[in-house]
């Protein structure tokens, strides 16, 4: 009978050898271990062995069925494996592909440098205020101490809406308005649309600026130094070079233009600074006492400084756009690249 | 204006290379644009002289001349009728080039050997005088080259002068400046006048009746003068300066308004009826011709020139044709004016006409330069002209030009503005380099007197201007303001304005700009009714072009036209949006309203061109991206209102914006009608929303509401009800029977087609219900769900879908 068990292992482990397909193996497992198979019926049979040779021969049954049964699991285990990693290689995807999301847009690069600038001032303690842009010519130009019949109006040509009414050609007025209604201290940021009749590839005739203005007792024109230099250090990097030169605004005195060392050439001369090395970034200048006294501030008492910069210059400077008019032909394929 | 340092250097010794100057200049309030080099035109002429003229033996246009250059006699055969023995002349020498790129070789002429040629002024492009051989001076060395002979070679500064520096619109006002920079004394030029007999008296007057436009008027005459052309030192200058030369009278009144700053006149004193002037202003519809040729209908109130009988001039703008200067000029009636600077500009703007002259008369000239100015013309005029200058000149000073005196300084006013000491006697020495007179009236204070050429000196923060900008900008330090805290009203719009911002980004949509202004024909395209308040244009007078000439009253049409071109671009899938303001014209003499919009377009595919990508963008994306912001701003009580206020959208997929009654926008889709007026072959989908309206809508404050730990329980039923009845309808219904336990309701499926009749829909809606403190059990839901579903089949005419 022991001999039987060993013939029996023998054969179950030759044929399970041959077993290829999981439906095969199964098939080992019934003939030998189902509830009719081989081993089973050994084990039914056990009444006829030999009762010296009983203890052994129900060991080995035993043992036999154990390895039996490690080795069909073992070769069943192998049989999924594969059939798995087969259904995974047949998910297989190309990961190449473009994933599917909604893509961002793009804020227009203009208001990107509207925000960065006012966000660098607003840590200077400016806030943020607004004006219309059709404007009265009263705050456009006269209380910004340029009269009518004054060539200072040539310096911004001017689209007109009634003789006194014009389309405003800066963001200044704002800065009289809002003095007619707050007492000093002021510290405040006019970003805006402004209009000048003008129109090729460095003019459009509608672009965006900021105006700054800063009143207080005792301000004086190292303190306007001292901000735009940290404002432009910010805006163009620590290592920025500027230069402030005398320059002319009716509505400041002293006025002073402020130039950073180029950005394309480095100082050594480019078309993009016209061979000077320098580029204009701003105007500037100390409140000229005439828009105090316009405005009902004591001149003797209060002194502040303006500034005012063009958007649409920065935004060329910083991303080597050559013509102004490509910032609003709202052109798609040129708004994604910002 | 443009600066020659050759002429500069008439006036001020120059140690500083261009560059350097430019850089000073700058750097002290005079802007140099561009330094600008003039050089001659031709290589390898020299100055050479005619040794002997004869006769070309076969050729009766031609001569020959024996030339030399000091060392070498050349043989040339000339065609040039002007030529005698003894003439200095330019000799373009073999291998010289002339403009146009003309080699000169050794050449044979009709059996005549020619080695080399004589040049005139317009040959070698020195001027434009092509009448003959150019006439040199006879004392220059023979054989050196001809521009250093003549001085041809120039540096040109182009310098940007700012309004307030009429002073510097001159040759001698630069070098005033130059002077002060360098610490270099200027040199003036000498006027000498050498009178004849006859008194300008006997010949001629000058009578001023609008004094207040002419407060000054002088006159010389200068008699015999011989009309011709200007010699080469003044005609290189006003070439340099940017001028055409005229004659030897015309280009000395623009010498010297270039040299002193004073626009000056010459009229042709045979012209002038009754020889005399009257100044006055002109009359409603007088009539002139100006130099340039052209008529004009005179504005009222233009100060006119006037003879005995008729206008000559407008006064300080231009002279008229009818007294010009011509070849056969005799007697030149020469004026020296002082003109009321806003009714010149004035004129000037009206007319048109912005001439050298207006420019500097609008600005302001020297009114004690006005005599000199007229004194230094009739000097270079007889002396150009070989006239005989008039004794006396006429002087017309009705009114007394006032000049600023005595401006109060104080000296720790200048350090306080500034920020940084200065000592006093930089201040002192700083205004008396440019000409002023300080007067000490105290310890730190001065009395200041400017020159009368800075007319733009008038308080005291102008001499800080000018003590800081001749002090150096860069000198001052730079610091932080002490200022006091403050705190300023903020916008809150603007804040709300970002965060769409971002939430539209977030969404896919690009930010545009378009301009403000559009086409009056764009609320055409967009088929306003007559009545639309987007037809009251805020209108430019004076606009670029038609389709920039009214302000934009609807952000619609900009948003098309951009879709437009980007279709043109083959960009066909579009997100964009722009934040800005429409304007709507109030009535004539007040300010528009201004009202902040938000607006967004949407076309094409609904995942742009992703792959896999085939549905069409619709009504509902553009609305998903709409709720999303206001999800975000916690706004979720957005009533869409279908109604066809909008023309310009399509009937059947718009509505209105609403939040309880107050309507603060549109979304919908283009109707096709409009796109196709516009030519625009896509379906877009638009919304406009006023943000000022939205901003008004926004609660912040957030309240926490308990959340429950037990399980949600849904039923979903299919509601068969009419096509054309909304969603909302029966969501308000379920939800106006107020059941606390029923948490939410949604709809999850549309269906119309197969299984049901023709006209209704199928509404799948999901109930779901849950309470705060226990399980729900299915027999209380059930009561509950019954109950409610009952309730809105009676009150809608539903029919449930097995």
């Amino acid at each position: 009978m022991i001999a039987d068990i060993q013939q029996l292992e023998k054969d179950a482990l030759a044929e399970l050898e041959n077993a290829q397909a999981e439906d095969s193996i199964l098939a080992v497992r019934t003939k030998y271990l189902g509830r009719k198979g081989l081993l089973t019926g050994l084990l039914r049979n056990i009444s006829q062995v030999p009762i010296d040779e009983k203890p052994l021969f129900g060991k080995r049954c035993n043992e036999v069925k154990e390895i039996l049964e490690t080795k069909i699991d073992e070769a069943l285990q192998l049989q999924t494996q594969g059939k798995k990693e087969e259904i995974l290689a047949r998910e297989k995807i190309d990961v190449t592909l473009p994933g599917r999301s909604i893509r961002s847009g793009r804020i227009h690069p203009v208001i990107q440098i509207r925000r960065e600038i006012c966000e660098i001032f607003a840590s200077f303690g400016f806030s943020v205020v607004e004006g219309p842009e059709v404007e009265l010519d009263y705050y456009n130009f006269e209380a910004l101490n340029i009269p009518k019949d004054h060539p200072a109006r040539d310096m911004q040509d001017t689209f007109y809406i009634e003789d006194n009414i014009v389309l405003r050609t800066h963001t200044s007025p704002v800065q009289v308005r809002i003095m007619e209604k707050v007492k000093p201290p002021v510290r405040i940021l006019c970003p805006g649309r402004v209009y000048r009749p003008d129109s090729d590839v460095s003019h459009t005739p509608m672009f965006h600026q900021i105006e700054g203005l800063l009143v207080d007792k005792g301000v004086s024109f190292a303190d306007l130094k001292g901000i735009l230099t940290a404002f432009l250090k910010k805006v163009f990097g620590d290592d920025t070079t500027l230069r402030f030169r005398p320059s002319f605004f009716p509505f400041t005195e002293p006025s002073a233009e402020v130039d950073i060392r180029c950005v394309i050439c480095q100082g050594k001369g480019c078309r993009v600074c016209g061979q000077s090395g320098w580029l204009e970034i701003l105007g500037s200048g100390m409140v000229d006492p005439a828009v105090f006294q316009n405005v009902g501030y004591d001149a003797e008492v209060y002194s502040g400084f303006a500034f005012g910069l063009g958007l649409e210059r920065i935004a060329m400077l910083k991303y080597g756009i050559t013509d102004i008019r490509l910032l609003f032909e709202n052109d798609i394929r040129f708004l994604k690249q910002f | 204006m443009l600066v020659s340092l050759k002429w500069l250097k008439d006036y001020v010794d120059l140690e500083l290379t261009a560059p350097q100057l430019a850089d000073r200049l700058t750097m002290t309030g005079l802007e140099v644009d561009e330094i600008k080099t003039i050089a001659h035109k031709y290589s390898g002429v020299v100055v050479a002289k005619i040794l002997s003229v004869r006769p070309h033996p076969g050729a009766d246009k031609l001569s020959l001349c024996d030339v030399t250059d000091g060392s070498q006699t050349y043989p040339v055969v000339c065609g040039a009728k002007n030529i005698k023995a003894g003439d200095v002349v330019p000799l373009a020498k073999i291998g010289a080039v002339i403009p146009g790129g003309y080699a000169i070789k050794a050449t044979v002429l009709r059996g005549e050997k020619s080695d080399g040629m004589l040049c005139s002024e317009a040959e070698l492009e020195i001027g434009d005088d092509t009448s003959g051989i150019m006439q040199l001076p006879t004392g220059l060395t023979l054989g050196i080259p001809l521009e250093s002979a003549l001085n041809l070679g120039d540096t040109v500064l182009d310098v940007s002068i700012t309004p307030n520096r009429s002073d510097c619109l001159s040759m001698i006002g630069m070098a005033r400046e130059v002077a002060a920079l360098t610490g270099k004394k200027i040199k003036m030029p000498v006027i000498k006048i050498k009178e004849s007999t006859e008194d300008i008296a006997s010949l001629s007057s000058v009578s001023i009746v609008d004094a207040d436009l002419c407060p000054r008027y002088s006159a010389r005459m200068i008699k015999n003068v011989k009309i011709g052309d200007s010699p080469i030192w003044m005609k290189t200058r006003l070439e340099a300066a940017g001028l055409r030369t005229i004659n030897n009278v015309v280009d000395v009144t623009n010498f010297v308004m270039l040299e002193m700053g004073q626009p000056l006149h010459a009229f042709d004193y045979r012209f002038l009826a009754e020889g005399r002037i009257v100044v006055r202003k002109s009359k409603v519809g007088e009539e002139f011709v100006s130099l340039d040729e052209k008529s004009r209908i005179l504005p009222e109130n233009t100060l006119l020139i006037c003879d005995g009988k008729k206008p000559v001039a407008i006064g300080g703008i231009m002279g008229g044709l009818n007294s010009e200067v011509k070849e056969d000029t005799d007697t030149i009636f020469l004026e020296s004016a002082y003109f009321s600077p806003s009714s010149i500009r004035r004129s000037s703007r009206r007319l048109a006409m912005p001439t050298d002259a207006a420019f500097r008369f609008e600005r302001g000239i020297d009114p004690e330069g006005v005599i000199r100015a007229l004194n230094r013309a009739a000097q270079l005029i007889a002396e150009l002209s070989g006239g005989s200058i008039c004794k006396n000149h006429l002087d017309e000073y009705p009114q007394k030009i006032t000049a600023v005196a005595n401006i109060p300084l104080r000296l720790d006013r200048i350090c306080e503005m500034i920020g940084t000491p200065i000592a006093a006697k930089d201040v002192v020495r700083i205004l008396k380099s440019i000409g002023m007179a300080v007067r000490k009236e105290g310890k730190g204070k001065y009395l200041v007197t400017p020159p009368t050429f800075r007319v733009d000196i008038e308080r005291e923060i102008d001499l800080i201007e000018e003590v800081v900008r001749l002090y150096g900008y860069d000198r001052v330090p730079t610091t932080l303001p002490a200022v006091s805290v403050t705190e300023m009203a903020v916008i809150p719009r603007l804040d709300l304005e970002e965060r769409t911002r971002q939430l539209l980004i977030g969404s896919g949509y690009s930010e545009i700009i378009n301009y403000s202004f559009t086409s009056p024909a764009s609320v055409g395209y967009l088929c306003l009714p007559l009545d639309d308040e987007r037809r009251n244009f805020v209108v430019i007078k004076n606009p670029l072009t038609e389709e920039q000439s009214v302000m934009r009253t609807t952000m619609a049409y900009g948003l098309l036209e951009t879709l437009k071109k980007n279709i043109n671009n083959a960009s066909s899938n579009l997100k964009i949006f722009e934040i800005g303001r429409i304007f709507l014209a109030r009535k004539a003499g007040d300010l528009p309203e201004e009202k902040n919009i938000l607006a967004g377009l949407l076309t094409g595919k609904v995942s742009g061109d992703l792959w896999g990508s085939k549905v069409n963008v619709d009504f509902y994306d553009l609305k998903g991206c709409l709720e999303n912001i206001f999800y975000d701003l916690k706004l979720d009580d957005c009533r869409y209102c279908a109604e066809i206020s909008e023309q310009f959208l399509h009937p059947g997929q718009a509505c209105g914006l609403y939040f309880n009654e107050t309507r603060i926008g549109y979304i919908g889709q283009v109707h096709p009608e409009v796109m196709r007026k516009m030519d625009i072959k896509a379906n877009a989908y638009l919304f406009e929303i006023n943000i000022d309206m939205l901003e008004k809508q926004i609660n912040r404050r957030i309240t926490y509401r308990e959340i429950s730990k037990f399980p949600a329980v849904t039923r979903d039923v299919a509601f068969v009800i009419p096509f054309a009845m909304e969603a909302k309808k029966m969501l308000e219904i379920v939800l106006s029977q107020r059941e606390d336990l029923l948490e939410n309701v949604v709809i999850f499926d549309i269906y119309v087609g197969k299984g049901l009749n023709e006209g209704v829909k199928s509404l799948g809606v999901r109930f779901s219900y849950r309470a705060l403190d226990r399980t729900l059990t299915d027999t209380e839901i059930n009561s509950i769900h019954d109950k409610i579903v009952h309730n809105t089949v009676r009150l809608t005419g539903a029919k449930i879908r097995a």
